[in-house]
C-alpha cells in the first residue's frame, strides 16, 4: 500500500495480468493496491501490455469511481450516503466528519493521514449509519466513534 | 471434559458492531479461567439487531446471547453461560427465537449454523445434495427442473430463470459462460453479501449446476469492491472446492468441467446492469450495451452467457435437492418460492427474513422489524432499492410479491426494504434519487445523463422554494422523458422514487425554507 511510484515494479504487477482475459481491471486494482493510486505513468505501460491505446486505458481508469489518480491519505474513510444510512442520519454524520477532520469528500487531510470518500451502500443497511475505514466496516457509528477510530489508526 | 463450542459470527455486519473484539475477549476470559473452549466463527443468523450474537452449544441445543459487547463477557462467564444459564442477554434456544423460527429458510437453511469455510460443515448440513442430484441428469432435465420450480431472477427484473437457462442451453458455441451478478448495489440489500460471506459453497454449488445445465465451462463472480470479505471468502471457498473436486476438470468424477474466478468491480452502480457488468468483466468501461442481442446468446466476449444474481443461483441447490414441486409450494401466483427480504434503515429489528412471497409489508416491517429504531412513527418505506418507489405507511398492508407490488406502482427489486420515520424530508429523498442517477449514470443516453443532472437542479429550486409549481411541472416532464427514453432501468426507473415521493408526500415539496434532515 502507498508505495512510491516505480515503473519496474508497475511493469511486474501488470505482467501478471497480461494474459488474463479481461485483465485490465484486475491490473488496475493491483496497481492501486500496491501504490495506493494509479499513476498516469502507468497508462502507457498498460496500453502496451493490453495492446490498447493510451486513450482506451485512460477511458477505463477514469470511468470507475474506485480508481484514484493521485496519492490518497494513509487511511481512507468511506462514508455511506445511501438511503438506509440516510434514514439514520448519515448526511449529518458526513457533515460532522468533514468539519471535525477539516476535509471535503474526495480530499485528504492536511497531514495526509485521511482521505474522505462517499460511497453508496456498504451492505450493512440493517445497522446504519455505516462507514468503512480502510477495509473494515463499522456499523451504528457515531461521530465520536469515528473520531476515536481515527485516533486509534493514527497511533 | 470436552471443550465447549462457542459461536461468534464472522459476517462483516456482525464484525461492524464488534464481533471480533467479543471473540477475542471470550478467548482471553476462558483462558484466564482455565476453561477449554472451541471458538467457531460462524456466519450470521441474519438477526442483525442482535449482533454480535454469541451462541453456546449445550446438550439442549445452541443458546443465544445478544447483542454482546466486550463489557458483557466477564458477566456471561460469571452467569455460567457456558451451560446456557440465564442472563439478561439470553435469548434462549436460537432455533426457537420466534423471529427466526417463523421464517422459511430454504435458501438460507444453513445461514449462521455453519462455519462458512468448513466443507465438512457444508456437507453435514445438506450442502452438495443439489449437485449430487443434478449430476446423473441430462442438462435439459436440469433446466426443466429449474423452469418447473418457477424460480425468477432475484436481481431485480424477476425474469424466469428457466427460460434464460434454456436459451443458453440451446445456444451452440465453442465456449459458454456463467456469470454471477454479485454487484449488489441497492441500498437496503445485503443478502448476496451474506451468501458469499456466510455460505459461499452454496453459490459455488449453484453455479456449478448452472454450468452443467447450460454447457458452460468457465464462470465469473463479479463482486462489488465494497465487499472485501465476500471476495476473500469466495476465493478461499473456491480453492477448497477445487481441492474437493466440487469444481475443476472432473467434478465429483462426473467428467464435467467448470472453473470459477472472482472479479472485483470498481465502484460503479451501473455495473450491476448485466451488460455493463459484462463490459466491465471484459476490462472495459462499464457502459450498458444495446439489446438485442441478449447476453444469453451474445454475452461475455460474444459467447452465450448465463447471467444470474447471487440469490437466483443460490436457490438452485435446494431446488435440485428437494425438487421443483417442493419449492413452488411456497409463494403465491407467479411469485413462487421464497424471497430474502432485507429489513433495513430506521428499523428496530433489522436483518434477513426469508419468507414466501406474499407476506405483507406490514408483517415484515412491524412484525419482524418491530417498527422504527428511533421509536417514531413510520412515514415512508422504500422497497426494491434506490430505483424503487417510496411506499407510504398506509399502504403497508399490501402483499410483497412481484404482481401486487407492481399493481401499486412499486417494485420488488432485490428485496430490500428501507424504513424512514416521520422526520424524513421526501423532497430531499427525491433530490437524492436524481443525484444518485446523475452520479451513477453510464452516460450512454441523454435522458438519463442530462435528465438526472437537470433533475438535481430542479429539486434544488424546489427545496429552496423557488417557483415551486413551475419546477414541479418541469420535474414531472423530466421524469416522463427519463422513464420513456432511457435504455436501461437506471434512467428508466429513477422517476419511481421521485414521482412516488411527489404523489404521496406533496406537502414536502411545498415547504420553504426546507426542513433539515434529522440528526440521529
Ligand atoms: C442500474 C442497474 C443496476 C443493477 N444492479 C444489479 C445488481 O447489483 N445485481 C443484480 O443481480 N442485478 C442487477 N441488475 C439487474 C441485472 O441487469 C440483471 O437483470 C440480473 O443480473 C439478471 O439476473 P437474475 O435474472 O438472476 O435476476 C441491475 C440492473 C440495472 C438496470
Ligand atoms: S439509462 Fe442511464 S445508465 Fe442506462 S444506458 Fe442509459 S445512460 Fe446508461
Ligand atoms: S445504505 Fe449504507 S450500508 Fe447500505
Amino acid at each position: 500500500m502507498n508505495n512510491v511510484w516505480n515503473a519496474d515494479r508497475a511493469n511486474t504487477i501488470i505482467g501478471q495480468f497480461r494474459t488474463v482475459r479481461g485483465g485490465l481491471l484486475p491490473a488496475l486494482h493491483a496497481l492501486q493496491h500496491h501504490f495506493g493510486y494509479v499513476d498516469d505513468a502507468a497508462i502507457p505501460l498498460l496500453a502496451d501490455a493490453f495492446n490498447q491505446t493510451g486513450a482506451d486505458i485512460y477511458g477505463v481508469l477514469t470511468y470507475y469511481h474506485d480508481f484514484k489518480r493521485a496519492r490518497p491519505g494513509r487511511h481512507t474513510i468511506k462514508v455511506c450516503r445511501a438511503e438506509a444510512c440516510q434514514s439514520m442520519g448519515s448526511e449529518q454524520l458526513l457533515d460532522d466528519i468533514k468539519k471535525r477532520l477539516n476535509v471535503d469528500v474526495g480530499g485528504k487531510t492536511l497531514d495526509g493521514e485521511f482521505s474522505l470518500e462517499q460511497v453508496f451502500c456498504l451492505g450493512n443497511c440493517a445497522l446504519p449509519p455505516s462507514i468503512m475505514m480502510d477495509e473494515t466496516l463499522h456499523g451504528r457509528i457515531t461521530i465520536d466513534q469515528v473520531e476515536s477510530l481515527c485516533r486509534k489508526v493514527r497511533s | 471434559m470436552n471443550a465447549i463450542t462457542i459461536y461468534v459470527p464472522i459476517d462483516s455486519a456482525a464484525r461492524s458492531v464488534g464481533a471480533d473484539d467479543v471473540a477475542e475477549v471470550i478467548q482471553t476470559e476462558a483462558a484466564k479461567r482455565g476453561i477449554e473452549i472451541k471458538l467457531v466463527r460462524n456466519g450470521t443468523r441474519g438477526m442483525l439487531w442482535l449482533e454480535p450474537l454469541v451462541e453456546v452449544a449445550t446438550p439442549a441445543g445452541r443458546i443465544a446471547y445478544g447483542p454482546v459487547t466486550v463489557n458483557d463477557v466477564a458477566g456471561l462467564f460469571k452467569a455460567d453461560f457456558l451451560k446456557g444459564s440465564p442472563h439478561h442477554l439470553s435469548r434462549g434456544l436460537t432455533d426457537q427465537i420466534p423471529w427466526l423460527k417463523s421464517q422459511e429458510r430454504l435458501t438460507f437453511a444453513r445461514l449462521g449454523i455453519t462455519d462458512p469455510l468448513n466443507p465438512d460443515d457444508y456437507v453435514a448440513h445438506g450442502g452438495l445434495a443439489g449437485l449430487i442430484k443434478a449430476l446423473p441428469l441430462s442438462p435439459a432435465a436440469i433446466v426443466a427442473e429449474v423452469a418447473e420450480s418457477g424460480l425468477r431472477g432475484r436481481g431485480g427484473a424477476g425474469f424466469p430463470a428457466g427460460i434464460k437457462w434454456k436459451t443458453v442451453h440451446d445456444a451452440v458455441a465453442d465456449e459458454k459462460f456463467v456469470c454471477c451478478n454479485a454487484d449488489e448495489g441497492d441500498s437496503g440489500t445485503f443478502a448476496d453479501r451474506m451468501v458469499m460471506e456466510d455460505d459461499p459453497f452454496m453459490l459455488i454449488e449453484g453455479m456449478t449446476i448452472a454450468a452443467i445445465a447450460t454447457g458452460a465451462t468457465q464462470g465469473y463472480i463479479y463482486v462489488r469492491s465494497e465487499y472485501p470479505q465476500a471476495k476473500l471468502h469466495l476465493e478461499k471457498a473456491i480453492a477448497i472446492a477445487l481441492d474437493h473436486k466440487w469444481l475443476g476438470d472432473n467434478i465429483l468424477g462426473s467428467g464435467h468441467r467448470f472453473h470459477l474466478d472472482v472479479r472485483v468491480g470498481a465502484g460503479a452502480y451501473v455495473c450491476g446492469e448485466e451488460t455493463a457488468m459484462l463490459e466491465s468483466l471484459e476490462g472495459k468501461r462499464g457502459i450498458v450495451r444495446d439489446k438485442p442481442p441478449i447476453p444469453a446468446l451474445v454475452g461475455l466476449w460474444g459467447k452465450p452467457t448465463l447471467v444470474n444474481n447471487v440469490l437466483t443461483l443460490a436457490s438452485v441447490p435446494v431446488i435440485l435437492a428437494k425438487g421443483a414441486a417442493f419449492y413452488k409450494n411456497y409463494g403465491v401466483g407467479k411469485s413462487l418460492g421464497t424471497q430474502a427480504f432485507q429489513l433495513a434503515g430506521n428499523i428496530k429489528q433489522g436483518g434477513l427474513v426469508e419468507k414466501s412471497f406474499g407476506v405483507s409489508l406490514d408483517e415484515l416491517i412491524n412484525g419482524y422489524g418491530g417498527g422504527t429504531h428511533t421509536g417514531r412513527p413510520i412515514r415512508a418505506v422504500q422497497v426494491g432499492g434506490p430505483l424503487g418507489s417510496y411506499v407510504p405507511a398506509h399502504q403497508l398492508t399490501i402483499a410483497a410479491d412481484y404482481e401486487t407490488l407492481t399493481s401499486i406502482g412499486a417494485i420488488m427489486g432485490h428485496g430490500g426494504i428501507v424504513v424512514f420515520d416521520d422526520t424524513v424530508d421526501m423532497a430531499r429523498q427525491a433530490h437524492f434519487a436524481m443525484e444518485f442517477c446523475a452520479e451513477e449514470s453510464c452516460g450512454k443516453c441523454t435522458p438519463c445523463r442530462i435528465g438526472s443532472t437537470r433533475g438535481v437542479e430542479v429539486m434544488n429550486h424546489i427545496i429552496a422554494g423557488t417557483k415551486v409549481p413551475e419546477n414541479l411541472k418541469l420535474l414531472d416532464e423530466l421524469c416522463e422523458i427519463m422513464a420513456t427514453g432511457s435504455l436501461c432501468a437506471m434512467g428508466g426507473l429513477t422517476p419511481l422514487p421521485v414521482r412516488s415521493a411527489m404523489t404521496h408526500f406533496p406537502e414536502d415539496f411545498h415547504k420553504h425554507p426546507p426542513a433539515t434532515q434529522r440528526v440521529a
